[in-house]
């Protein structure tokens, strides 16, 4: 795993490797020999830009949680603020019931991921090594899932958890979700790339189909699984229009829409209230975006065409 | 774990490891049942959440219902002609289109400027592409609420801006002349990282032999970008326009926190058009048709660009 991850890393930052600003010949009659820096002042100044133009917001967001009233509400505009307060939490946790957002969104994040890549592992471990009448047929049909958009597919769903019963509960904030079209497809070739002496090593040794899984597979497709889970993990977290469409008791809501409900309920909009509430949503994924970018990156630049499928 | 080392992420030939095992038919019997183990419960939800409602939501479009009623009503095409003559429907796919273009054409700009800018490896480019990535994994509706602040009249980052240029801010989400642009500036803002990041992983992958020898040729840095890079990334600018248009056509959460489709219909896209029928006017039929709609629009331009790419992708 450590090889991988320093593999991956390498790439984007490998100092020595030919860019398309590296050196440039004298030859080429630019008056371009001086320094690097001088050089390129004004690609530091455009990087510099960008990462303003990301910074700002989340410092916007987090020196506002914590302001008073007072400096929120100044202008010119206090870039820092003259001193630190709880108030905006402590009032965000009485004008919404906080406790229960959080708890609901654990609760669908750590059920719905996990059921998701459960029904990935064995999805893909049947397409790789089962045998199956029509199996390949079945595989596209299931990849076809891809290309439906998740948002036609509302009105059905909700419909379909009404029939079952489901309305307001976390079954049915989970339940539709859980199926895993894209997940299955990435563990599926990474499951036909292992080396398959060892699979049949291991089938000399009787091995059944379920230590072959738990004892071969899955250990050998760590990083994959990883990355599957965590795109699980976020889709999950922030989903928006099916929790806010299949749950209808405040008490039932997730974070990203007991958002919207703070933000309807805390009169003319508190904004220090408001962003205190979002920092709550935001702080999670930004801490496992943090620790865990490299699968991220390459799972979603891969997972784009599933829509969270 | 140590086993995990040794497993290379190998792009070797598509694996021939599918021969059946010369088995007992009794063997082979027990293969079939362990897949349906394996594999049914997830397709049997693929089949139940992502096929069927595209065959009843085809069926709900040609019925009238209001979820309360014992039973859909059967109106034929009443549905889709009604949308179809109603002025602000057309609104709608307008506003939509709108949305759709600016997103995809902005973000895709920005994008591959902000590759090309990364593919320079100045110092500090791992951390600003990881800022810059960032609001991809983050709740597009925290994203929203912190943009609604942004964008205060009173008291927002956009203020700031606007009075530097000597102008006062406009009331962005509650003035119908501002609150699209507001939106597709949250919009663009969001995605635009993994637009950038797409766009880095493929020019790191492109022939460097290329790109060094018509920079001997004498070739200036813009011309090998446009004439060069650029042709050369048309494969993943092919794969970006295919998923960002998707993605743009059924954003969501931004439009539902930040103006709820307002002021006065300003910002209703078809995605919000689909939603706000079904789910606050019990209008379902008439929501199922617009949702059919979506859906032919979004099939049709993945066939469109599936058949292109097999003509333009490979030179």
């Amino acid at each position: 795993m450590a090889a991988m991850t320093s593999t991956l890393r390498e790439q984007p930052v490998a100092p020595d490797s030919e860019s398309m600003s590296g050196t440039v010949t004298p030859a080429g009659g630019r008056p371009r020999g001086r320094g690097r820096l001088s050089r390129n002042w004004w690609g530091y100044l455009l990087l510099l830009a960008a990462a303003l133009a990301f910074v700002l917001p989340l410092y916007i967001l987090v020196t506002t949680a914590f302001k008073t009233n007072g400096d929120i509400y100044s202008w010119p505009m206090k870039w820092l603020p003259s001193e630190l307060t709880w108030d905006n939490l402590v009032t965000a946790w009485d004008l919404a019931p906080f406790g229960d957002f959080i708890a609901n969104s654990v609760i669908v994040t750590v059920v719905g991921a996990t059921a998701k890549v459960v029904l990935a592992v064995f999805t893909a471990y049947a397409f790789a090594y089962l045998p199956f009448p029509g199996k390949k047929i079945l595989f596209v049909v299931m990849l076809g899932a891809l290309m439906v958009p998740g948002h036609v597919t509302l009105l059905v769903n909700y419909i379909t958890i009404g029939n079952m019963g489901l309305i307001n509960t976390y079954a049915g904030i989970i339940l539709p979700g859980v199926a895993s079209a894209f997940g299955t497809f990435l563990l599926r070739q990474h499951f036909l790339s292992l080396p398959k002496e060892v699979f049949e090593a291991a089938e000399v040794d009787g091995a059944g189909h379920f230590r072959k899984l738990f004892s071969f597979a899955l250990p050998m497709s760590i990083p994959a699984v990883a990355t599957v889970g965590l795109i699980a993990v976020i889709d999950e977290w922030n989903n928006f229009v099916w929790p806010l469409i299949i749950t209808n008791s405040v008490n039932m809501r997730t974070l990203p829409i007991g958002l919207m409900y703070l933000k309807a309920n805390d009169g003319l909009t508190s904004w220090g209230v408001l962003m205190s509430g979002t920092l709550v949503v935001v702080l999670p994924m930004l801490i496992v975006f943090l620790f865990a970018q490299r699968f991220i990156v390459t799972g979603l630049t891969g997972a784009a065409a599933g829509s969270g499928r | 774990m140590v086993s995990a080392t040794t497993a290379p992420p190998k792009a070797s030939p598509p694996p021939s490891s599918r021969r059946l095992s010369p088995a007992l038919k009794k063997r082979r019997r027990r293969g079939y049942a362990l897949f349906a183990l394996f594999a049914f419960p997830n397709l049997a939800l693929i089949a139940v959440f992502a096929y069927w409602p595209i065959l009843e939501n085809l069926y709900l479009s040609l019925t009238s219902w209001d979820f309360i009623s014992p039973e859909p009503f059967f109106v034929g095409f009443a549905n889709y002609t009604s949308l179809f003559a109603s002025e602000s429907f057309r609104n709608v796919l307008w506003i939509t289109l709108v949305w759709v273009v600016v997103v995809v054409g902005v973000s895709l700009l920005l994008g591959v400027a902000l590759a090309a800018l990364f593919s320079m490896k100045l110092p500090g480019t791992t951390a600003v592409t990881g800022i810059v990535f960032a609001p991809h994994v983050i709740s597009g509706a925290a994203i929203a609420a912190v943009w609604l602040f942004i964008f205060d009249q009173n008291y927002g980052l956009a203020r700031v801006a606007f009075n530097m240029l000597g102008m006062s801010s406009p009331a962005w989400t509650t003035d119908a002349n501002w609150a699209l642009a507001a939106l597709l500036i949250v919009s663009i803002w969001k995605g635009v990282g993994f637009v950038a990041i797409v766009y880095l992983a493929a020019m790191q992958g492109l022939p460097s032999e290329v790109l060094e020898a018509a920079r001997i040729d004498g070739a200036g840095r813009f011309q090998v970008f446009r004439r060069i890079t650029l042709p050369l990334l048309s494969p993943t600018t092919f794969f970006l326009v295919i998923t960002q248009t998707i993605g743009a056509f059924q954003a969501f959460d931004i439009i539902a926190v930040m103006t709820g489709g307002g002021p006065a219909g300003a910002t209703t896209t078809l995605s919000w058009f689909i939603y706000d029928q079904a789910f606050q006017r019990s209008n379902v039929g008439y929501s199922a048709a617009a949702g059919t709609v979506m859906f032919v629009i979004l099939m049709a331009i993945t066939a469109l660009q599936f058949k292109f790419i097999e003509k333009k992708v490979h030179y």
